[in-house]
C-alpha cells in the first residue's frame, strides 16, 4: 500500500490531458501544492497541473531546472526512451496508436493474419485432444 | 498559458494650461484585463492623487509589459489594500509562480474566495520578487527545498477529452495513483 511513485525532479510523467497529451516530460521543479515544472526536449519549458500529468515508474538524475542541453543529455544517460518503450504501459501505447492509424487494406491483412494463427491453435489443440483421448 | 490579468504600462499628464506650460508626467504600472480599463484605471489612480481628471489629462503612452523569464519559479510577494465589509485592510500576499500575471490572478482568486473581495475593491500597491531566504509564509517557504518529494495521493480519473465524457461508466475507477 505504500507510495511508490512520488513527485519529485527528475521524475518522467505522461501527460493525460490537454493541448500535450501523450507525451512524456520530466518534472525538473515543483511550483507548489498543484503544479509542476515540466520540460521536455521538444517543447518550451513550462507550468502544468498534477492533474494533467501520470506518474510513471521512470525517473532520471538531475539537478533542479536544468539547462536543455543537459535535460537532453540525462534523458540520453537514463535511456528513458528505449525504457518506456519496452514497458507494458508504453508498448500498450505504441499498440493503441498503431490500431488507431490502420488503413483498411492493413485491417485486412490482420484479419487474414488472425485467421491464420487461430487456423494454427486449433490444429495444435485438435492434436493435444486426440492424444489426450 | 492565457492570463487574464495583464500588466500595463500607462503614461499620462494633465493638458497644459497658460499656467502650466510642462506639466509633469505621471507613469504607473498596473493590471487590468485590457487596455481600455487600464487606461481608466490610471485615471482613477491619479484622480487620487493629483488634481487632474480625464477630461483635462491626456494618455501618452500604454504599453503591456510581458514577463522576463517565464520558464523559472519566482516568489511574489504582493501588497495590497483591499475593502472589506467593515472598512479598508492593507494585506500581504505570497504567492509562487512563474509569471507575476499568473500570480496576481492567483491573488484575485484568492481575496475572492477566502475574503469575498471582489476585484474591483482590491488595489495593489506593490508587488515584488521575492527571494527565498526572506519569505514570510510557511505555505510558500514548504517548496523551499531543493530534494522536494511527495507522493500523489488521490488519482482523478477522467477522460482525455471533454468529447469522450459518458455519464455511465462499465466499471468503478482505481483511484490509487
Amino acid at each position: 500500500m505504500p507510495f511508490k511513485r512520488y513527485v519529485e525532479v527528475g521524475r518522467v510523467a505522461l501527460v493525460n490531458y490537454g493541448k500535450d497529451y501523450g507525451k512524456l516530460v520530466v518534472i525538473v521543479d515543483v511550483i507548489d501544492q498543484n503544479r509542476a515544472l515540466v520540460d521536455a526536449p521538444d517543447m518550451v519549458r513550462g507550468q502544468i497541473n498534477f492533474k494533467r500529468l501520470t506518474l510513471t515508474d521512470i525517473k532520471i538524475d538531475i539537478k533542479r531546472v536544468p539547462n536543455k542541453k543537459t535535460l537532453i543529455a540525462a534523458l540520453e544517460a537514463g535511456d528513458v526512451k528505449n525504457k518506456w518503450e519496452n514497458s507494458s504501459w508504453g508498448r500498450k501505447l505504441i499498440v493503441q496508436k498503431k490500431r488507431a492509424s490502420l488503413n483498411d487494406f492493413d485491417r485486412f491483412k490482420i484479419m487474414l493474419a488472425k485467421i491464420k494463427k487461430a487456423g494454427v491453435v486449433r490444429q495444435e489443440l485438435a492434436k493435444l485432444k486426440k492424444e489426450a483421448a | 498559458m492565457s492570463y487574464k490579468f495583464h500588466q500595463f504600462q500607462v503614461v499620462g499628464r494633465a493638458l497644459p494650461t497658460e499656467s502650466d506650460e510642462h506639466p509633469k508626467i505621471y507613469r504607473m504600472k498596473l493590471w487590468a484585463t485590457n487596455e481600455v480599463r487600464a487606461k481608466s484605471k490610471f485615471w482613477y489612480y491619479l484622480r487620487k492623487l493629483k488634481k487632474v481628471k480625464k477630461s483635462n489629462g491626456q494618455m501618452l503612452a500604454i504599453n503591456e509589459i510581458f514577463e522576463k523569464n517565464p520558464t523559472t519559479i519566482k516568489n511574489y510577494g504582493i501588497w495590497l489594500r483591499y475593502q472589506s465589509r467593515t472598512g479598508y485592510h492593507n494585506m500581504y500576499k505570497e504567492y509562487r509562480d512563474t509569471t507575476l500575471n499568473g500570480s496576481i490572478e492567483q491573488m484575485y482568486t484568492e481575496m475572492a474566495s477566502r475574503h469575498r473581495v471582489r476585484h474591483h475593491c482590491i488595489q495593489v500597491i506593490k508587488t515584488a520578487t521575492i527571494p527565498a531566504k526572506l519569505c514570510k509564509r510557511e505555505s510558500t517557504k514548504q517548496f523551499h527545498n531543493s530534494k522536494i518529494k511527495f507522493p500523489l495521493v488521490f488519482k482523478k480519473v477522467r477522460p482525455p477529452t471533454r468529447k469522450l465524457k459518458t455519464t455511465y461508466k462499465a466499471s468503478r475507477p482505481n483511484l490509487f495513483v
